[in-house]
C-alpha cells in the first residue's frame, strides 16, 4: 500500500496548518494556498501527514491509499 | 431538418444492440469532441457497465466563446444528435435523455421543442434543460451539480459523473457532435466512419474557425486535412497571419508558418503542443497584435474562474494582471519569469481544469508573441483589435501595443 495526500482545492481556505505540521512534503504559494511538493507520502512521514489532516480546520487535507 | 427531412436523409433510427454498438463505436475509434477527446467507447463501457444509470446528458453548455459548432448541430441538425443521445441511452441502459442548452442554442428553444414534440417513438423520455452562462458552466461537474438542483460550477472530483452523477447516480456526459457521430456510425457502421480521416484519426469533425479568414464559421473537416486546405475552405487569409490560436481559450498559440505546416491529426497537433480540442481555431492577422488579444482573453479567463479554488481565483487574477501591464509596456523585464512561475505553480490545483487550460494558453502567448512582448516595452503600439470574444462588446478604442 502507498499513500498520497490530496486537497480539495474548493474546501481549502488557506489556514496553512498542514504547510506547519508537513513542511517536508508542503508548501505554500504567493496566496498562502497548499502546493504538495509530493504527493507519494513516504511511510516515515505517515504519522505527520495524518496529524496534518486532522489539524486541517475544513476538512481539505485528504490522505489516500492507493492500492500498489 | 424536421424529422420527416431527417429521417429521409439519414434513414430511421436503427436498432443497435447496446453491446453491439459500443463494440462499433469502438472500432470506428470516435473520440469525445467537447475537448477532452476522450474514447468514447471506453466512457460508453465505463458508464454501461454500472447499474442504476440515470441518464444521458447531452452537454450542449458550449460556453467557449469562438466555438459554434454545437449550436449550430443542436439547431440545425437536432435530430442527429437526439438519436444520438437516445442510441447511447440504450447502450449505457439511462432511463432518460436531458438536453442541457447553451446560452447560444438556448436562443432557439422553440425549435427543439418542436423537434421533442415530433418524436414520439423515443424508448426513454428526452427532455430540455437550459445551462447557466459562464466559461466553467459547461464543465461536465459543473453540468450537473446545476442539474441536480445546484449552483453552476465545478465540483470536486472524484466522484465523476460517470460515478455519481445526475440524482446521485451514473451518468453519461456527451458533447452534441460526439452523439450526432454515434448516430451516424450506428447507421452506417464504423467502416463508413473509417472512410474519412486517417487510421489513427478516423473520421471528421467540426472546426469552428474565425478571425481574418474570409469566410469564418464552422466547417466539417475529415481529420489529417491540412491547415493550408483548412484556411482555403474558409475563403483563405484576409491579410497575412501572424499566429494561429489551436483550440480555444484553453489552447495554444501557433506561429502562423509553423501552423501552416500542420495537419488536423492528434500527432500532429500534440508536435507543437496543442490539441484541437473542441475545434476552435483562430486565425490573428498581422495587423493585430497578440500580446494585447491574450491580455483580453487571459483577463476573461480570471474573471471567469468560479472563484470557488484560492489558486484560480488570486492566481489568475494576478497573471491578467501582469500581463496587462506587459501589454501596455509598463512591467518590469522580468515579469514574464513571474508569470512563468505562478502558471506553473497553480497547474492541477483547481477542483476542474479552468486554471490548467488558461494557464497553457498564456504560455503559449509569451513564447509565440515574445518578440512583441520586447517591443511593447519600447515603444505604443497601434495595433488593431482582432475582436477576440470575450463576452462582451468589443473594445473599439485604440490599444496599447505594436504594429503600424
Amino acid at each position: 500500500m502507498s499513500f498520497r495526500l490530496r486537497v480539495n482545492p474548493i474546501a481549502c481556505e488557506a489556514h496553512a496548518l498542514c504547510v506547519e505540521l508537513l513542511p517536508e512534503l508542503i508548501r505554500l504559494d504567493d496566496w498562502g494556498y497548499p502546493i504538495l511538493e509530493q504527493p507519494e507520502v513516504p511511510s516515515e512521514l505517515l504519522g505527520l501527514a495524518d496529524r496534518a489532516v486532522e489539524a486541517c480546520p475544513t476538512l481539505a487535507l485528504i490522505l489516500e491509499e492507493e492500492p500498489d | 431538418m424536421s424529422l420527416a427531412e431527417h429521417q429521409r436523409v439519414h434513414g430511421e433510427l436503427p436498432h443497435r444492440d447496446p453491446h453491439e454498438l459500443i463494440e462499433a463505436v469502438e472500432a470506428s475509434g470516435l473520440r469525445g469532441r467537447g475537448g477532452a477527446d476522450f474514447p468514447t467507447a471506453r466512457k460508453l463501457r465505463a458508464v454501461g457497465g454500472s447499474r442504476r444509470v440515470s441518464a444521458v446528458v447531452v452537454n450542449g453548455s458550449e460556453t467557449e466563446p469562438a466555438s459554434a459548432k454545437d449550436r449550430l448541430l443542436l439547431t440545425r441538425l437536432p435530430h442527429l444528435v437526439l438519436d444520438g443521445a437516445v442510441l447511447a441511452a440504450q447502450a449505457v441502459g439511462a432511463s432518460e435523455v436531458i438536453l442541457q442548452l447553451g446560452t447560444g442554442a438556448a436562443s432557439a428553444p422553440g425549435a427543439l421543442e418542436a423537434a421533442l414534440a415530433a418524436r414520439d417513438r423515443d424508448p426513454v423520455p428526452v427532455s430540455l434543460a437550459a445551462a447557466p452562462e459562464g466559461y466553467v458552466a459547461g464543465e461536465e461537474s459543473a453540468v450537473i451539480h446545476h442539474l441536480n438542483g445546484g449552483v453552476g460550477l465545478p465540483t470536486f472530483v472524484p466522484p465523476r459523473p460517470f460515478q455519481k452523477g445526475f440524482r446521485g447516480r451514473p451518468t453519461l456526459i456527451q458533447n452534441p457532435e460526439t452523439l450526432a457521430q454515434v448516430a451516424l456510425v450506428a447507421r452506417f457502421g464504423e467502416r463508413w466512419y473509417r472512410e474519412l480521416g486517417t487510421s489513427a484519426d478516423p473520421g471528421s469533425a467540426l472546426v469552428t474557425i474565425s478571425g481574418a479568414v474570409a469566410a469564418p464559421g464552422v466547417y466539417e473537416l475529415a481529420f489529417g486535412t491540412s491547415m493550408i486546405a483548412l484556411l482555403e475552405a474558409a475563403g483563405g487569409a484576409t491579410e497575412r497571419l501572424r499566429a494561429f490560436l489551436v483550440g480555444g481559450y484553453f489552447g495554444t498559440w501557433v506561429q502562423a508558418e509553423r501552423a501552416l505546416e500542420l495537419v488536423l491529426a492528434r500527432e500532429d497537433l500534440r508536435s507543437v503542443g496543442c490539441s484541437l480540442g473542441s475545434g476552435v481555431l483562430i486565425a490573428l492577422g498581422e495587423s493585430s497584435c497578440g500580446l494585447h488579444e491574450s491580455a483580453r482573453v487571459i483577463d476573461y479567463l480570471s474573471r471567469q474562474s468560479a472563484q470557488q479554488c484560492g489558486p484560480c481565483t488570486f492566481g489568475l487574477r494576478a497573471i491578467a494582471d501582469s500581463i496587462a501591464a506587459i501589454a501596455s509596456g509598463v512591467a518590469h523585464p522580468q515579469e514574464t519569469e513571474r508569470v512563468k512561475r505562478w502558471a506553473s505553480e497553480i497547474r492541477g490545483r483547481g477542483a476542474c481544469h479552468h486554471p490548467d487550460g488558461a494557464t497553457r494558453f498564456i504560455l503559449s502567448a509569451l513564447d509565440v508573441f515574445a518578440e512583441e512582448v520586447a517591443e511593447h516595452r519600447r515603444q505604443r503600439c497601434r495595433a488593431r483589435p482582432a475582436g477576440l470574444p470575450v463576452g462582451g462588446p468589443v473594445a473599439e478604442e485604440p490599444v496599447v501595443g505594436r504594429r503600424r
